[in-house]
């Protein structure tokens, strides 16, 4: 028990603080790798919480793909970082006085009237026996919550859509491979035999079908 | 009953989204022409006209599926028949702009399909999760939209400026949420309603995390202070998606808003209440005073709408049903008098192009007075002239709110109306007897029947739809729980 409490710490003062480097950090790359950090140390939390299926999955999918997919990003973007900071430093200071002010009347508040009964009724919807927490979440996501799990895929779809019609460019003048095309080429339409009498320079006419 | 059944209350939904994804693989696989691009909008307009008439259809009881997350009543199925109006218009206008300015895209019917999805979990959500994804697929909708001329600089800096503060506003909802979900073991509005006991003050937890949520929707809906970025992003977005933006939109926001707070915490009125209050004085005074100088038209719309969306707060400060009967009364003829506007505003064109300037229309009494006319009429009806449509919408929230002892926030709406009704008079002025400029060219047929429909609505309401709008609204106001 003390051992998790330990672990626990350990990791929510890690996340804390990375999510605090992510913002300060002055290299966007060194602000990415923060982020990676504040997702191991959430997974980290989750295996605490026996959610070990959800761990692996921060791992994999926000570590493994989006994480790298912005550092990508991140590096092959030409962004003037130094006139943003400018920007930063400029503003900074409204920034950190209203957070601190946020903040200040938070803590006051809650110091002053307690938060109030936490309820327990969250924790009282443990695994059920007998089945791991993978198979768990299977259970309840393609029954109770079939209508989120549907509807997220909806907001997927449009974030596909709304990708493709952004950036897709038809260019006319543009010369695109077709296979199809290639593969239905016969001798009939691709070659044509010219008779060339000496001494003459005849040039065929340009042969139908394209590559 | 047999399985299948039990999920008729969300077949219309179910149209819509399957409906889309059909328009999809139809624009996937033909070939990309206007004359195709423009057949899947009309294929999308009988798609939403599909989907209403199934809403139309559905008994006038109070249905709930998928444990309470998603609610069917006469409250959402009144607000998503005037957002499937909106949405249907919204691409009924967009053929002729789109078609001049080479932008006709077979996605944006698709898009707009999949948004009007998003808007009706919107307006049905019972539940945190619910509400929270049906505000993400509109506003992913939204973002796109806005940004879909991309080879316009405006439209891409309104694109990114609505995302950078939908995501901002999208991080403050989810954190009340969760604050909410901590102190009350529940996402559900109706378990969150039972949580916080009748006649006591709900733990500072539920407080706070009820403030964050409200600022969250407060973004949505555009109301003072959340309002900065509606002016930029009505400026810069197409203006028929500018006016998608501010008809379906619009309702949606304000039906999620009106049925969180008074479903989700009856118990807990006096705390929103003052929260709901500062936001409509906000709203009120700013729609009247920051629209005094803009030249703009469609930046002038954005400040009117923040206008009307303080007073709709009016109504819903009332915290009664007579105000909710008021907030969904103004908003059908919102919905009219803004469709009309915007109408008119893509009628603006020259042979150079699109205008928007309000001096483009000096004189415009002398080269069309038929639009003049119905411009003119469009904007007595927003300053809340009598017996024009707009008069009743303000009346109707007004009236609630003297009666539950806001007479003072009454009073200051109607100043407010007063100080705008100059802008909106200055437009006419200007319409009426300055020297004219050039004629514009012909309008499509679209936009002259939706400028007739809009300014007939605006003008009869008081003999026609209105009392039936009135009995249906007052009908749909007390299935909301009080």
């Amino acid at each position: 028990m003390a051992l998790t409490a330990v672990f626990f710490y350990l990791f929510a003062t890690l996340a804390v603080a990375s999510a605090a480097m992510v913002i300060v950090a002055k290299n966007p790359v060194h602000a990415v790798l923060f982020l990676i950090l504040v997702f191991f140390n959430a997974a980290g939390l989750f295996v605490l919480l026996n959610a070990e299926f959800l761990a692996m999955l921060l791992v994999i999918v926000y570590v493994g793909a989006v994480a790298v997919l912005f550092l990508f990003v991140v590096m092959m973007l030409d962004v003037d970082f130094a006139e943003l900071r400018a920007g930063f430093i400029k503003n900074a200071p409204i920034g950190v006085i209203v957070g601190g002010v946020v903040l200040a009347e938070l803590i006051a508040l809650f110091v002053a009237r307690g938060a109030g009964p936490v309820t327990t009724a969250v924790k009282g919807s443990p695994v059920p026996s007998g089945v791991s927490n993978t198979e768990a979440l299977g259970l309840i996501i393609y029954t109770k919550y079939v209508f989120f799990f549907q509807a997220a895929g909806l907001i997927l779809l449009v974030a596909m859509i709304g990708a493709i019609v952004l950036t897709l460019q038809h260019r006319k003048a543009v010369r695109r491979q077709s296979i199809p095309v290639q593969v239905a080429r016969t001798p009939a339409n691709a070659m044509a035999v010219v008779k060339v009498a000496p001494g003459e320079t005849g040039m065929p006419a340009e042969p139908k079908g394209q590559g | 009953m047999t399985e299948a059944a039990t999920y008729a209350p969300i077949y219309p939904e179910l149209v819509l989204a399957i409906g889309a994804m059909a328009l999809l693989m139809f624009g996937a696989f033909t070939r990309e022409t206007d004359d195709n691009a423009q057949l899947g909008g009309w294929l999308a307009i009988v798609i939403l006209a599909v989907a209403a008439g199934m809403i139309l259809a559905q008994p006038a009881e109070t249905v709930t599926v998928f444990n309470g997350a998603f609610i069917v009543d006469p409250f959402g199925r009144f607000m998503k028949l005037l957002m499937l109006a909106g949405s249907a218009f919204a691409i009924l206008m967009s053929h002729g702009y789109f078609k001049r300015h080479r932008a006709l895209k077979f996605e944006l019917p698709v898009l707009i399909l999949l948004g009007t999805v998003g808007m009706s979990m919107m307006i049905s959500a019972g539940d945190f999760i619910a509400l929270y994804l049906g505000v993400e697929l509109h506003s992913l909708v939204s973002y796109v939209l806005a940004a879909i001329r991309r080879d316009d600089v405006r439209a891409s800096e309104a694109g990114l400026k609505y995302f950078v503060l939908g995501a901002l506003s999208s991080g403050m909802l989810l954190y009340g949420a969760s604050l909410i979900y901590g102190f009350t073991g529940t996402t559900s509005l109706a378990g969150i309603a039972a949580a916080i006991p009748p006649g006591g003050v709900p733990s500072l937890g539920i407080i706070i995390g009820l403030v964050f949520l409200l600022a969250g929707m407060a973004f949505k809906v555009a109301a003072v202070p959340f309002h900065m970025w509606s002016p930029d992003v009505y400026e810069g977005s197409p203006t028929p998606i500018t006016a998608f933006f501010a008809a379906a939109g619009k309702v949606a926001a304000v039906a999620l808003l009106t049925r969180v707070v008074i479903a989700g915490f009856p118990n807990a009125v006096a705390q929103w209440q003052q929260i709901i209050v500062f936001a409509a004085i906000g709203s009120m005074l700013l729609g009247a005073f920051a629209a005094i100088g803009q030249t703009n038209l469609k930046r002038l719309m954005a400040y009117s709408s923040i206008g009307h969306v303080g007073f709709m707060l009016v109504g819903l400060a009332a915290a009664n049903a007579d105000g909710v009967a008021g907030i969904l009364i103004y908003m059908a003829i919102y919905l009219a008098m803004t469709l009309g506007v915007f109408a008119v505003i893509l009628a603006m064109r020259r042979e150079e192009g699109m205008v928007e300037d309000i001096y483009e229309l000096a004189g415009l009494a002398q080269t069309d007075l038929k639009m003049a006319a119905v411009l003119g009429v469009l904007l007595f009806s927003l300053a809340g002239v009598p017996p024009l449509a707009g008069f009743f919408a303000k009346w109707y929230v007004l009236a609630p709110a003297v009666k539950a002892g806001l007479g003072w926030l009454a009073i200051i709406g109607v100043l407010a109306s007063v100080v705008s009704a100059f802008y909106y008079l200055r437009i006419i002025k200007i319409m009426f007897f300055d020297d004219p400029k050039p004629a514009f060219e012909k309008s499509d047929a679209a936009l002259v029947f939706v400028m007739g429909a809009s300014v007939i609505f605006t003008l009869v309401f008081v003999i026609w739809p209105g009392p039936s709008i009135l009995d249906a609204a007052n009908a749909a106001a007390v299935t909301l729980k009080f």
